[in-house]
This record gives C-alpha cells, sequence and structure tokens, in this order.
C-alpha cells in the first residue's frame, strides 16, 4: 500500500507538470510593452516552484517507499541533518528563493503601477457598469466633460450622464461601445465605475484593474500588436458578471483616426 | 464568569435525555455536535459544488429536482445564471465557515483539548454551550436565505463592497439575503469568540501537574494557536458584519460610495467607502484561512508521529512555526487586494511577508518529509489521510509563490488559478486533516473502531480524485478563465470547456466517494468492532483514558504526566512507547532541549 | 532540538517534576500530586483571570475595528459633518468613573468580609448595588444623550459622523449592560454567600475596562466628530 502511494504521488506529480512543460494551457501571446516583465517573472517563478513542488513530492513519495512497514526488527533512525540543518536550509535556500523573486518582481510591478504615464499619452475614460463597459474619447478638444450621475439614461443612450447643452468640454466627447485604441501609442486609461466594483482585464495586455466606486483610478498601457481582443470583468459584480465584455481593438493609427471619425459621426 | 471549581464541585453527569444529548455541558458532547454540523454542513456544501459544476460544464443541462428548491432560480432544473452564483456563494460560505472552521478547530478541538491538558471540562462549560448553540443558529439563519424573498446573496463569500450594501437593486439576493448573510456570520463570529474563551484558558490554566506547554500534544498547541487567531479574526468581522447590516436595515452609508446609479436611478447613499469593507474582511479572511489550516497541520502531525513511531525531528520548530505562521498571516492579508485600487505601493508592502510565508510553511513540510526518514511507518486510513495532507499542502503552497507576487497577480487574479490554490492547501489540505482526524480519533470518540478497507478505498478515491479536479484549475487559470462566471461566453474561454467537463466529471465520481465515508461513518457508530483504549499504541492523554471517556474525562482521578508527549521507538514495558501519563522512566528518551 | 539521552536519566522516577521546563509558564501547572483540581486553583490561576483578558482582548479588536472604519470613512469622503456632542456625555463620563470607585471600595469590603472579619464590617452588597446603579444611571444617561441628537434631527443614517456616534456608543453601551448583568451575578453569588474572588476579580476588571473603553471612544468621538 505505501509503495502504492509512493508511485501514485510521483505519477501526479510527473502528469502534473507535462502540462506546464508542453505548454498546453498558457496566456497568449504578450501584446504590451510591459507584459514581458511579468511572464518573465511568471516562467522564473514556475522554474523555483516546479522544482520545489518536484523535489517535495519526490522525498515524501521515497521516504514513505522505503520507511513503511518495516520488519520486526528495524530500527528508529534519526535524519542526520536534524532539524536545525532543516531549518538553516529552509532560510537560506527557501528565504533568498522568494526574496529574490520578490525583488525581481518588483521591477515588473513598478512598471505598471509606480511609474506616471507619460504628457502626451491618449487618455481614455472606461465606465463599468452592470453589465456592459462604455468608453469615451475626449474628442479634438481634449477634455473630458463633467458627468451628472442624476442625468444617466439607458433609454436615451446618455450612459455618462453627460449634458453637452450647459458644458462645453461635453459637446464633443464621444462614447462608444468599443475600445479603440492606436498601436504602440500610449493609453491612460481612466476607469471610473457607475455603481459596483468591476474590473478591467485584457490577458494579451497583461492589465487587470478594479473598478473602486467611488474612488476613480488610472492605468497607462501601450499595445504593440493590431488586432481584436477582448475585455471581461472580472470582479463579480451581480447576475451579468459572466456575460460583462467589450472588445479592444488595436489599430493602426490611420485607421483609428477612420474609426475616431466614423465615431464621432454618430454620437 | 462560572469557574471550573465551582462547576467542578457540582460536576454530576446530567440524567435527563435534553441536558446529555442536547443543551449538555459536556465539552464531548458538544465537540460531536460540532462534528455533527460539519458533517452537515460538507454534505450541504458538497452537493452545492456538483450543480455548480454540472452548469459550468453544461450550461443548459436540467439538474433533476433543483427546480424544487427554487423555481425561480432553476426553472425546468436549468440553472440561472444568478442562482449559480447564489449557489457559489453559499457554497463558499458554508465550507469555509461552517466546515473548514468547525470541523477541525471545534469539533476536534472540544472533543480532544481538554482530554489532552488533562482537564474536567473546558472552564466556562456554560459558554461552550452557546458557543455551539450560537453557530447552530447561524447556519439554520444562513440556510433558511435559501428560502426567504430571491434566494441567498449572490456576491460570493467575500461579499465586496458596495454590491453587499446597495441592497436588491443590485440583483436577486442582495436584499434580505445580504442581511441573512451577515446576521449569520456575526452570530458565527460570537460563537467563535466563545469557543476562543474556553479554548485559551483551558490551555493555559487547566493542564495538569507535569503537562508544561512543551509537553502539550502538537494538535493541542495547533489549538491553542489558532484559538488565539480566532480571537482577534471573529472580532472584527462582527463589527464589519455589524455595519453591513447597518446599511441595509438603517439606511446608513459605510460603504456605498457617491453618485452610484443602478436602473438610471442615484442610489440614496453617499460617501461611503467600498475599499472598507475589503481591509475589514481580509483581515479576518487571511487568518481565517490559517485558522481552517493550522489545526490540520497539528493533527497531521500528532497522527504521523503515532504512525511513525518516532517523534518529529523538532517539536518546538513545528510549535514556532505554526506561531510564525499564525503572526505573519495578519501583517499579508493585503495580498487579496493588489489590483484593487489600493495604493499600489501598499501591494509591495503586502508582497514581502507574504513571500516570507513560505519560510515557516517550508521548514514544516521539511520536518514532516525528514522525519519519516528512518521511521517505522505504519499504513492505515489515518496516516494515508496525514500524508495525503502533505501532499496537498505542498501541492497548494507552491502556487502561493505566485500569487504572492503583485505583478504576476496581474494576470492570476481572480483566475482559476487562485480558485486552485486555496482549494488545495486550505479545502482539500483541510478536509484531508478532518479525514485523518476522524479515522484516528474516531475510536475514542465513538468507542468503535471505522472501517479499514472503506477508510482506505475512501483515501485513493478523494486523493486521485481531488487532484483531477483541482490541479486543471490552475491550467485554466494560466489560460486565463476568470473565476465566478456561470457560463463561458467569451471566445477565449470556449477552448477550455473540455477542461471543465473533464473537472466536472471528478468532481462527481470523487464527490460520491464521499459517501463511502458517510456509510462508514454511520454504520461504524452503531455496527463497528469496539475500540480498545488505545488502538495505536500512542502516547498522548486521550489514550490513557477508557473508551469512551467519562464524563469527567479521567473517572474522578487527574492524571499527572512524566514524560514529553512523544516517547516513541523506546524500549519499555509495554511496547516501543512510553504514554505521557507512565511514570516509567525508559532508556532512550526524546527529549527537546 | 530532539536529541536522543543514551544514558540512563538521573531521574529519580518516585520524585514527580514539579515545574515544567517551559519557561516562563511553567508555574501554571503546579498541581498537587493526589491531582484534586480545587486545591489546584489555590495555585494556578483561575481560568476566569485568564478568560477575561481573552474577552478584553476581543473587546479591543472589535473597537479598533471600529476605529479603523471610524478614519477610513472620514478621509474617504467629504461629507462628513461635524457636531457638537451633548454635554450630558461628559456627566455620564463622571458616572462611569464614580461606579468604578465604588466597585473598587466594595472589592476591598469584600476582601475583608471574606476574611472572617464578618461582623466587623457592613455587607459589601450595599457599595456593589451602588455601582448597579450607577451603571444603570449611565446607560440611561447615554440614552438621554441619543434623544437629545435625536431632537436636533440626527439620526443614526443621518450623516457618517452621526452613524458611528450611534454605532460606537451604542456597543459601548450593549457591553456596559453585560457588565451590569456581570455585577448582578456576583451580587446573587454573595448573597448565598458562594462568591468567589475571581469572579469578582473578573467582573470588576471587566467594568473597568469599561471606564477605560468610554474614555478613549469620548476622546475620539470628541476630536473626530
Amino acid at each position: 500500500m505505501a509503495k502504492f502511494f509512493a508511485i501514485t504521488i510521483i505519477v501526479i506529480a510527473i502528469l502534473s507538470a507535462i502540462p506546464i512543460l508542453r505548454h498546453t494551457w498558457v496566456a497568449p501571446e504578450d501584446i504590451s510593452t510591459h507584459g514581458h516583465l511579468i511572464d518573465e517573472q511568471m516562467s522564473e517563478t514556475m522554474a523555483e516552484a516546479g522544482i520545489s513542488f518536484l523535489a517535495a513530492q519526490f522525498i515524501l513519495a521515497i521516504f514513505v517507499w522505503r520507511f513503511s512497514n518495516p520488519g520486526p526488527d528495524a530500527k528508529i533512525k534519526k535524519f542526520p541533518g536534524g532539524a536545525k540543518g532543516l531549518v538553516i536550509a529552509a532560510l537560506l535556500v527557501v528565504g533568498i528563493e522568494v526574496m529574490a523573486l520578490g525583488i525581481f518582481g518588483v521591477k515588473a510591478w513598478a512598471n505598471v503601477y509606480l511609474s506616471p504615464p507619460s504628457a502626451d499619452a491618449m487618455p481614455i475614460q472606461v465606465q463599468a457598469g452592470q453589465f456592459a463597459f462604455y468608453f469615451r474619447y475626449p474628442g479634438p478638444d481634449g477634455k473630458l466633460g463633467p458627468i451628472h450621475p442624476e442625468l444617466i439614461n439607458e433609454g436615451s443612450q446618455n450612459f455618462y450622464g453627460l449634458d453637452p447643452e450647459h458644458d462645453p468640454d461635453s459637446k464633443d466627447d464621444i462614447v462608444t461601445a468599443e475600445m479603440a485604441i492606436p498601436v504602440n501609442k500610449e493609453i491612460h486609461l481612466l476607469m471610473h465605475s457607475k455603481d459596483v466594483g468591476h474590473s478591467f482585464f485584457v490577458r494579451e495586455l497583461r492589465v487587470q484593474q478594479d473598478f473602486v466606486p467611488g474612488l476613480d483610478v488610472s492605468l497607462h498601457f501601450t499595445a504593440t500588436k493590431v488586432g481584436k481582443y477582448e475585455i471581461v470583468c472580472t470582479q463579480l459584480c451581480g447576475l451579468g458578471h459572466y456575460n460583462m465584455k467589450a472588445y479592444l481593438s488595436v489599430m493602426s493609427q490611420p485607421d483609428f483616426d477612420d474609426w475616431m471619425k466614423k465615431e464621432a459621426a454618430m454620437q | 464568569m462560572h469557574d471550573v471549581a465551582a462547576h467542578a464541585a457540582h460536576h454530576a453527569p446530567p440524567t435527563s435525555f435534553i441536558r446529555k444529548h442536547v443543551f449538555s455541558l459536556d465539552h464531548k458532547v458538544i465537540g460531536k455536535q460540532y462534528y455533527a454540523l460539519a458533517l452537515v454542513a460538507a454534505l450541504v456544501g458538497m452537493v452545492l459544488s456538483w450543480f455548480m459544476r454540472i452548469h459550468l460544464a453544461w450550461t443548459n443541462a436540467a439538474i433533476p429536482g433543483l427546480q424544487l428548491l427554487s423555481p425561480n432560480g432553476a426553472p425546468g432544473g436549468v440553472m440561472t445564471p444568478e442562482y449559480y452564483l447564489q449557489l457559489m456563494t453559499m457554497h463558499g460560505t458554508i465550507m469555509v465557515f461552517f466546515v473548514l472552521t468547525t470541523a477541525p478547530f471545534a469539533a476536534f478541538g472540544n472533543f480532544f483539548l481538554p482530554i489532552q491538558v488533562g482537564a474536567e471540562d473546558m472552564p466556562f462549560p456554560h459558554f461552550n454551550m452557546m458557543s455551539f448553540w450560537v453557530t447552530f443558529v447561524a447556519f439554520l439563519v444562513l440556510m433558511s436565505s435559501f428560502f426567504v424573498g430571491d434566494g441567498p446573496t449572490l456576491g460570493g463569500w467575500t461579499q465586496y463592497a458596495p454590491l453587499n450594501a446597495v441592497g436588491s437593486v443590485a440583483g436577486p439576493g442582495q436584499g434580505a439575503g445580504v442581511v441573512l448573510w451577515a446576521i449569520s456570520i456575526a452570530l458565527f463570529c460570537v460563537g467563535q469568540l466563545l469557543g476562543a474563551l474556553n479554548f485559551i484558558p483551558t490551555t493555559l490554566d487547566l493542564r495538569v501537574k507535569g503537562m508544561s506547554l512543551m509537553r502539550l500534544p502538537l494538535s493541542a498547541w495547533a489549538w491553542f494557536i489558532t484559538s488565539c487567531m480566532g480571537l482577534t479574526a471573529f472580532a472584527v468581522l462582527m463589527p464589519a458584519c455589524i455595519l453591513v447590516i447597518l446599511d441595509h436595515v438603517a439606511g446608513t452609508s459605510f460603504f456605498v460610495a457617491s453618485n452610484l446609479v443602478m436602473n438610471d436611478q442615484m442610489l440614496p447613499h453617499s460617501g461611503g467607502s467600498t475599499l472598507l469593507w475589503q481591509h475589514l474582511f481580509w483581515f479576518f479572511g487571511h487568518p481565517e484561512v490559517y485558522i481552517a489550516i493550522i489545526p490540520g497541520i497539528g493533527i497531521v502531525s500528532h497522527i504521523l508521529i503515532t504512525n511513525m513511531r518516532k517523534p518529529m525531528l523538532s517539536q518546538r520548530v513545528l510549535i514556532y512555526s505554526m506561531g510564525a505562521l499564525a503572526v505573519l498571516s495578519y501583517m499579508v492579508y493585503g495580498h487579496h487586494m493588489f489590483v484593487s485600487g489600493m495604493n499600489p505601493f501598499s501591494s509591495l508592502a503586502f508582497s514581502f511577508p507574504t513571500l516570507v510565508i513560505t519560510i515557516p510553511s517550508s521548514i514544516v513540510v521539511l520536518i514532516w518529509t525528514f522525519s519519516l526518514y528512518g521511521s517505522k511507518l505504519r499504513i492505515n486510513s489515518a496516516s494515508l489521510f496525514a500524508l495525503g495532507f502533505i501532499s496537498m499542502f505542498v501541492s497548494g503552497g507552491v502556487s502561493g509563490f505566485f500569487l504572492a507576487q503583485p505583478s504576476i497577480d496581474i494576470m492570476l487574479h481572480a483566475t482559476y488559478f487562485v480558485v486552485g490554490h486555496f482549494h488545495l492547501v486550505m479545502g482539500v489540505a483541510a478536509m484531508f486533516g478532518i479525514f485523518a482526524g476522524t479515522y484516528f480519533w474516531f475510536p475514542k470518540m465513538a468507542g468503535r473502531m471505522m472501517n479499514e478497507t472503506l477508510g482506505k478505498i475512501h483515501f485513493w478515491l478523494s486523493f486521485v480524485g481531488a487532484y483531477c479536479i483541482f490541479m486543471p484549475f490552475h491550467y485554466l487559470g494560466m489560460a486565463g478563465n476568470v473565476r465566478r462566471y456561470s457560463t463561458f461566453v467569451d471566445d477565449f474561454l470556449q477552448p477550455l470547456i473540455p477542461v471543465h467537463r473533464f473537472i466536472t466529471i471528478a468532481a462527481l465520481i470523487t464527490g460520491a466517494a464521499q459517501l463511502i465515508f458517510l456509510y462508514n461513518l454511520i454504520h461504524s457508530r452503531f455496527w463497528g468492532a469496539p475500540a480498545p483504549d488505545n488502538p495505536w499504541e500512542a502516547t498522548s492523554l486521550e489514550w490513557s483514558t477508557a473508551t469512551p471517556p467519562p464524563w469527567d474525562n479521567f473517572g474522578g482521578k487527574h492524571p499527572v504526566v512524566y514524560h514529553d508527549p512523544y516517547q516513541y521507538g523506546v524500549q519499555s514495558s509495554v511496547g516501543d512507547y512510553v504514554m505521557q501519563t507512565s511514570p516509567e522512566q525508559v532508556k532512550t528518551e526524546h527529549e527537546e532541549k | 532540538m530532539a536529541t536522543t539521552v543514551h544514558e540512563p536519566p538521573q531521574i529519580d522516577p518516585h520524585r514527580l517534576p514539579d515545574q515544567g521546563h517551559s519557561g516562563n509558564f511553567g508555574w501554571r501547572n503546579l498541581v498537587p500530586a493526589d491531582g484534586d483540581l480545587r486545591v489546584a486553583l489555590d495555585y494556578s490561576p483561575p481560568p476566569s483571570s485568564t478568560g477575561i483578558w481573552v474577552v478584553l482582548f476581543a473587546i479591543t479588536m472589535m473597537f479598533a475595528a471600529f476605529t479603523s472604519a471610524l478614519i477610513v470613512r472620514k478621509g474617504s469622503s467629504l461629507d462628513w459633518q461635524t457636531f457638537t456632542l451633548p454635554s450630558i456625555l461628559y456627566f455620564n463620563t463622571l458616572l462611569l468613573l464614580a461606579s468604578s470607585v465604588t466597585l473598587e471600595v466594595s472589592r476591598r469590603r469584600v476582601a475583608t468580609f471574606m476574611g472572617g472579619l464578618k461582623s466587623q464590617v457592613e455587607s459589601p452588597a450595599r457599595w456593589l448595588y451602588i455601582t448597579l446603579f450607577l451603571g444603570l444611571l449611565f446607560v440611561a444617561g447615554q440614552y438621554v444623550a441619543w434623544s437629545q441628537l435625536s431632537a436636533q434631527g440626527l439620526y443614526l443614517a443621518t450623516n457618517p459622523s452621526s452613524s458611528f456616534f450611534y454605532v460606537l456608543t451604542a456597543t459601548h453601551a450593549l457591553h456596559v449592560l453585560g457588565g451590569l448583568g456581570g455585577l448582578i451575578y456576583v451580587i446573587r453569588k454573595l448573597s448565598k454567600s458562594s462568591l468567589r474572588r475571581s469572579t469578582l476579580d473578573a467582573t470588576a476588571r471587566y467594568w473597568h475596562f469599561m471606564d477605560v473603553l468610554w474614555l478613549y471612544l469620548i476622546l475620539l468621538l470628541w476630536i473626530k466628530l
């Protein structure tokens, strides 16, 4: 029974590792300027975690195989290294390992969250509400008009509660249901929640950030590859959470300008 | 205040059925009551997970009978998206609070902590009785939300604000459902605080002669550390629940921010802080996962030592590691909030203590595995589950390397990777601890032996099954599969649906295997072979008294302790061990220096 | 570290280990050899003295949570409106402080009373009744403060500041009521001559803690409201 246990653990450990080594299920290719840092951090962590995982399971299996149901004259022995050796090993090996991971990881984190967006970053506002995203572009004046929550009306398509009659800044604002951005251009995403908590997650962009009701947060990123990607909500927001999504189109600059014109005409 | 001596002075066994089995002051009966409650809760939670898994794999499949539970939530047995979220919330809440907290801590702790320290009972038996009954009422309140209004809350077990505070406009169950949830959890907190009020003085003040703190078995240490953690954590969750209830019933705005619009109507509340809830919740929530696992660490150590026939390499290091885990768990709660809009510098500040947690965890695992070296390991259901616990604890633990880092969390936050991580390390591992404890202690609790063959079948199905269910969760998460989705409509999720089908089949089989355990438990309770006083040749105090223990645990006597808890691998008159209560001095004595 | 002692141990098997080897805590298990727990209690601290610290710690954590909620809530928005605390609160503070003094007096008297000098002292119950009365008066005074506030139009939901005022004072008042329950229990035990010193001490500690907690709360409210 013990030998069977040992074999089972080893088989499970190897089977668990195979999809990782073969990259069966992985995140899609990165299309952002900062994503490679996260990906590198991920694969380094995977190497260390994977080795720890396999080593621990194998040692467990070997000891269970070797020391179970011994004969009557078997003697109790003590591991030569003793507890002191193990504690020192854990402190040194694991301690240094995780600290190194943590310190290297700071770089990837700092790249996303601790650096301010550049001055010429393109501002786009995203509003999350049950259960849709809406995007707002400031238009030619480069200014977003103020939001009047009491004016929000889905029926009349005033998703943001804008008042173009009275607010000059709102007049040329463009509100869309799809997000389009020019490629290789830094985007400064201003995140606003209409009702409850939501989250903005684009796997390819390596971007995930919660919307905080009552507190507008922002993100900045640069997409490097033209294409159409899915934006999904990852913060439980109610019954339609699973269906809260939008598309992100990364376009070349001319395509983007055309798109912008078309959207402006539809306002 | 009920003093132990005042209690002990008129300590006569009760005679009426109600005082004996229902409103009993006896810690052993209360422990069994907690166990029964956890068993019922685990069954409910498991069936809910079946429903969820079936819905995830085959969205339009009708689940026979589900429409009886909720005609609106599951018309014709087909689950609606909101009903999926409601069942998911109940599954999480039931499992975390009413199974993983009650079974390893309140159930086994109540039964065995006083016996392991040599006490007659807990110091405040009336509070102990209240602790169970308040918890029981909390469970009833939670269950009642299935049948009130539009069903239970759909906000997830974390109940993030402001979804938890804006009322029924946010969706089904967000009105009465949340209020019932918050009342239930607040009551649960009261119950666990009353538990801690008993556990801590029991450990500190009621030890018998010779039982110094370092002579306590590791399980007793684990319960003591857990009760200290529970004292701190539940005392913070309760006020948070009170504030949520006030936001609902009194119209206050603790958690609802200004200018929120739902259905084109502005909400009347204003100015609340949504992050406040997250801070309060996770200050409780992270220690809570250690409240679930530390008793398992203690129980598994206790069982492994008995079956290895040798002490751990170091008793002291294990105790200090458990203590370190407990202390660190309060410094890391922010790692649940890396992408929540919290200050990004705080994320880094929370990241490092989280990474440091791997050190005591690794020490515990290393001590366990390397103590196996040179042992005379006995394989039985209890030790198999204990070994399985180590394997699960490692598998679930290494994924913590990823989630501790805010940069990687950008990709893995709120995906199935997280679900796989906490299910393995806190769900499955803690459940294995409960199973190991059951197979090990059942003879003492019920006076009868459990069936070993059924126990081993139960182990193999559970062990392989749990890996089949929860390992793929990690792969799904790495591919970006978002959690808490009732159906997968996004394009990129379509290729992952076959994996979900595999998981569902594994979950149904593994769940069914738990019925073997249930059968074994019930059958052995009534028809099992009578258990001797010390079937495992163990050393701690619970094995030195009769099976099952008398009303005052030691039959009017008070044991005296002569040894460290785990004197195995020695030569004594009874075999290769010396009981803590035996005055016999043996040739080779393991002692902590 | 676990070591194996290979030579025969020096310990006399008939001598009982009279202390644990766990440092500072070892003395708590000084239990006589016959193992009679009631005798043992004379030597090791009664569980109620540990238990009351457990209770006080839980209450502290609870109010710490409320306090941090108050600070975060006040800092996160612009809708916080300050108001003047009803002046009866300061009077209530004096009442609560006085009740602590009277409880201390009765505790001393109980000590003498239990010391066997029953004929020389009057029954300490009178001072306990005075404490009880002052405590009830405090709760009544808090009620007056609440009605004064609601007369001004400040209700629980009016503003976050009033919300916190009501929540904090009501939670404290509930705990004071719990303390009053403890006092009644003590008086009942005293009248039956079965009062234990540890019970009285635990109740007194709780009661004084309610005092300290109230001083903290009124300071917090005075600064923040």
